[in-house]
């Protein structure tokens, strides 16, 4: 599962140690009730993605936390790098102006 | 607390990465798996987590062994979504730890041939019906003590794992004094069977919290690392503090004759429990550790040709899909 830009890191043993035949990990996803999108919840081990999902429903739903799952295996995931940080978040930096409070609007205006 | 004596690693990381490190720490940012960690970090972490993920997965026994007698329909249907609570905790743990870079397997293995452990607590029979009382109640009480300050982790999946599994929690415990409340208020021989669960279920659950501190050598550098958040002591304070009122509501008596309010402290002072007989279990030597032991390693090679059947189908069927594009 560890490719350089995987969503878990490469350890030192990565290399070295031999391929273990088990069952893939599978990343979960849940909508729950009230019309948020997918979010990440957590991750499990199944043979196939049919089975990812019975699990995905006995571990991560047990309490209606979900209306909806979605499941994908893990090593399908690209990620951004840690060491990325610098380039991709910090232009946006300097840009308040994209947030509303950067306009100060006259009180008569009235809400806007 | 189901992680006990967590040895934590010297390392000999780069001696500027390691003080960039502890000051993201100290500024309370979480480290998530692809950021740059000591060696130590990580394998200490790796220890705990699995650690704690193994009790969550052995704690399932000493319950489970009350599903198929447990008195009402009801006490069953919630003794099992318990139990199934708890099998659904390993996983959420064994998936934290996975972040670091080791296989749920691979921990299960170490488990199985004894390399790494699980809390001590599992390792004491449940006799009678009001053991699954006390068990709910000190033993999920002690447990939520320590996962609670957890959920505050410096590592980022372990501490969602904590908030998952501190959010399930209290349905334990409530559920486990509901028993023992039933227990005390009925006949005087099901009081008696709850006073004789608390007898033996206390200081077991006072060593849950591992050694004294000062005999505990590994807390320093975790506890700077923010993996662990408080001291065993501390822990252990609190934990009697809250729990003692509550054997006096059900009219129950703390098997220790020492046992004084001390106002100057704001807190009880208490008989340590028998740090000999901890370690022996620790070592192996407790009244179930080879039973439990026993019944995982059973588990899991009955299971092998479930996993080697659903692998070698789901590979046949991934070879027709290639094939049919």
């Amino acid at each position: 599962m560890s490719s350089p830009n995987s969503a878990y890191p490469d350890t030192p043993d990565t290399q070295t140690k031999p391929k273990r035949h088990e069952w893939p990990l599978w990343e979960v996803f849940i909508r729950g009730q009230h019309g948020m999108s997918h979010r990440h919840v957590g991750s499990l081990h199944a043979p196939d993605e049919e089975m990812a999902i019975k699990n995905a429903r006995d571990v991560y739903t047990r309490r209606n936390e979900g209306v909806s799952i979605w499941v994908v295996e893990a090593r399908h995931i690209a990620a951004s790098s840690p060491s990325e940080k610098g380039p991709l978040y910090e232009p946006s930096e300097s840009k308040v102006y994209r947030h509303p409070t950067f306009f100060d609007i006259p009180e008569e205006v009235g809400a806007m | 607390m189901y992680a006990q004596m967590i040895k934590s690693e010297a390392t000999q990381d780069d001696p500027e990465k390691l003080a960039a490190f502890q000051a993201r720490i100290d500024a309370g940012e979480k480290i998530e798996p692809k950021d740059w960690m000591p060696v130590g970090y990580r394998k200490t972490l790796i220890r705990q987590i699995g650690q704690h993920a193994h009790s969550e997965i052995v704690g399932q026994l000493p319950e489970g062994n009350w599903i198929t007698r447990a008195p009402t329909l009801e006490r069953k249907a919630i003794l099992l979504a318990k139990v199934q609570d708890e099998a659904g905790h390993g996983l959420y743990l064994y998936c934290a730890a996975e972040t670091l870079g080791v296989s749920r397997d691979e921990m299960t293995e170490m488990l199985l041939d004894g390399r790494m452990k699980y809390s001590s607590i599992f390792n004491y029979p449940t006799l009678t019906w009001a053991d699954m009382g006390a068990v709910g109640w000190l033993v999920d009480g002690a447990a939520i003590m320590n996962q609670v300050p957890l959920q505050r982790t410096s590592f980022g999946p372990y501490s969602r794992a904590m908030i998952r599994v501190c959010k399930e929690e209290s349905f334990h415990q409530r559920q486990g004094y509901d028993i023992m409340m039933k227990m005390a208020q009925g006949t005087p021989e099901q009081k008696a069977m709850a006073q004789n669960a608390l007898n033996r279920f206390w200081y077991p659950s006072l060593m849950m919290f591992g050694p004294s501190d000062k005999d505990s050598v590994h807390s320093a550098q975790s506890m700077a690392w923010k993996i662990k958040m408080n001291t065993n002591d501390e822990l252990r304070q609190k934990f009697v503090d809250q729990t003692v009122p509550q054997a006096e509501y059900l009219g129950l008596t703390v098997p220790d004759d020492t046992l004084t309010w001390n106002e100057e402290k704001g807190g009880y002072d208490f008989a340590e429990p028998d740090w000999d007989e901890f370690f022996e279990v620790i070592q192996g030597n407790g009244p179930c550790n080879t039973e439990r032991l026993a019944a995982r390693n059973k588990a899991w090679d009955d299971g092998k040709w479930v996993r080697d059947g659903l692998l070698a189908h789901a590979e046949k069927r991934s070879i027709r899909k290639v094939a049919a594009e």
